[in-house]
């Protein structure tokens, strides 16, 4: 049964992939992105790991890809257009993604003292991860929100201090 | 238990409770229609059938008999597939909500909910926030400037106010422990009405930022800005005809419903009696199993009764003041919210 889950959903996110790449039209591209994130979830939660499925469906498929298409629909963008750079893009790029995703995949696999997760593990539950959160991991985690947070103040910095220059130039105008 | 007898409950439970949410968004639109026409001293829908009765049919029926017209300028495959995208996961997030008492019949699971997963609250949070994509690619894909521009409107407010929805919701979780719907309304149902979260457990804030961050997730009245008639003509739906428009407002009517529920579940005690122990429990198993579900409904009817009292009340707001509304009050509204309730949590 977990088998032919992760089969089909497996196929679902390497369609959806291949069909982020090959769509003319970005609100295509945007909406394979979500196919492929929500198929990701999928296997998340194949491997039990029931908070992180149901975060990527909220907070990426969810509110990013929102995002993603908000900006697409507000400069209305249209097909992309093809040109010599891009073919060679084409040519040059997907054996070089295999050769990387390759070279990543063989050390991964002779990497030592790694964990193993199986298809039929039980559930990790929401109440475990926060206890491994906020115990060991809380230095990493902390790190990381107070970086978001870093972001959060730069992008509302940039945003505000645009807007205060351009009434500056007016009122020197 | 097999697979064969899951699969076989499963659909089982999922036709009967599709077939029941969707009379109820058929009987929930009936319901605006009477209570804002008794608003605006009027009396609403009252020819077909007695008291307007049978209106919910007839719409139906003229919907499907409507000729289904797409305009020329239209993006197709996404114009078609936004208005199921968008009651597709109307009608999913109710799939998690525990409507009474877990009872089982000859081996069955819950009778009374479809599935009972431990991240129910999430799930319903994870549907709804995938759902406002139906209304996103209706906009942009009909080659409308007022589509598109309610379309805008309404993923600019939808990502706004999910952030106080979901960050009033915090408390409860707190309270209870658990993400799990059934364990929440458990834990509210020891002493009645006194344990629910409302009350008892000192979610009063929480309940408000979330009925306001829901009337807003559900484009309704004050927050309808998505589909302003004034301006923007119908807003998302403009260009949409016939089943395709009825689907959108089937999914408008469900999420209603959806918010209904998780607010009953999360703030009032979702099936349990307000009473307690002070009514003696029923001798029959039969009573015992339906008079849950009793309470559910009345609480249920009580949120959509508010829901069109609101509309009848209140006007619409203007854009900017949604938005300052949103993320200037509500969210650190509901920040503090968090502060408060761990602190009492802790110290009580």
């Amino acid at each position: 049964m977990h088998l032919i889950l992760f089969l089909v959903f497996a196929g679902f996110c390497l369609a959806g992939a291949i069909n982020l790449l090959l769509q003319g039209h970005p609100i295509n591209s945007a909406l394979s992105l979500i196919v492929v994130m929500t198929s990701l979830a999928v296997l998340y939660l194949l491997l039990g790991a029931e908070f992180l499925a149901i975060a990527q469906v909220i907070v990426y498929a969810g509110a990013i890809m929102v995002l993603f298409t908000f900006v697409v629909m507000l400069l209305n963008a249209g097909r992309e257009e093809r040109t010599m750079g891009s073919r060679v893009g084409g040519v040059v790029g997907f054996p070089a993604v295999v050769a990387i995703l390759a070279m990543i995949a063989i050390v991964i696999l002779h990497m030592q003292g790694l964990g193993v997760a199986r298809l039929s593990d039980g559930i990790t539950s929401t109440a475990e991860l926060s206890a491994v959160l906020f115990t060991k991991l809380l230095l990493p985690f902390e790190v990381t929100s107070v970086l978001i947070l870093i972001a959060i103040l730069g992008a509302v910095a940039l945003a505000g201090h645009d807007g205060s220059k351009a009434e500056e130039r007016k009122g020197e105008q | 238990m097999t697979i064969f007898q899951f699969i076989l409950w499963s659909v089982l439970k999922v036709a009967v409770v599709t077939v029941v949410m969707l009379l109820a968004v058929a009987y929930t639109v009936l319901l605006e229609r009477k209570l804002v026409g008794r608003i605006q001293n009027r009396w609403g829908p009252s020819r077909v059938g007695p008291f307007g009765l049978l209106q919910p049919l007839v719409d139906g029926a003229k919907s499907f008999l409507k000729e289904d017209i797409i305009p020329a300028g239209v993006y197709r495959p996404l114009y078609l597939i936004a208005p199921i995208i968008a009651l597709g996961c109307a009608l999913i997030s109710i799939a998690v909500v525990p409507f009474g008492e877990p009872v089982s019949v000859a081996g069955s699971p819950h009778l009374f909910q479809i599935s009972d997963v431990n991240i129910g609250l999430l799930v319903i949070l994870g549907v709804t926030s995938i759902g406002v994509y139906g209304i996103a690619l209706a906009g942009w894909s009909s080659n409308n400037k007022y589509s598109l521009l309610g379309a805008l409107r309404s993923s600019a407010q939808l990502v706004s106010y999910e952030l106080a929805l979901g960050l009033s919701l915090v408390g409860v979780v707190l309270r209870a422990g658990s993400l799990n719907l059934r364990v929440i309304v458990e834990q509210q149902a020891t002493q009645g009405m006194l344990t629910w979260n409302i009350f008892g457990g000192m979610q009063f804030v929480a309940f408000f930022i979330y009925l306001t961050a829901a009337y807003a997730e559900t484009n309704r009245s004050p927050f309808d800005l998505p589909e302003a008639e004034s301006e923007l003509t119908g807003g998302y739906h403009t260009e949409y005809s016939s089943m395709k428009f009825a689907m959108f407002f089937m999914a408008e009517y469900a999420n209603m419903i959806t918010v209904g529920c998780v607010a009953t579940l999360l703030f009032f005690g979702g099936w349990t009696s307000p009473f307690g122990d002070l009514i003696p429990p029923p001798q029959s198993m039969l009573v015992h199993a339906l008079f849950p579900i009793f309470w559910f409904v009345l609480k249920v009817f009580c949120f959509l009764f508010l829901y069109v009292w609101v509309r009848g009340t209140l006007p619409r707001f203007r854009y900017d003041q949604l938005m300052n509304f949103g993320w200037r009050w509500l969210l650190p509204l509901a920040m503090l919210n968090i502060v408060a309730i761990s602190l009492w949590l802790a110290y009580r």
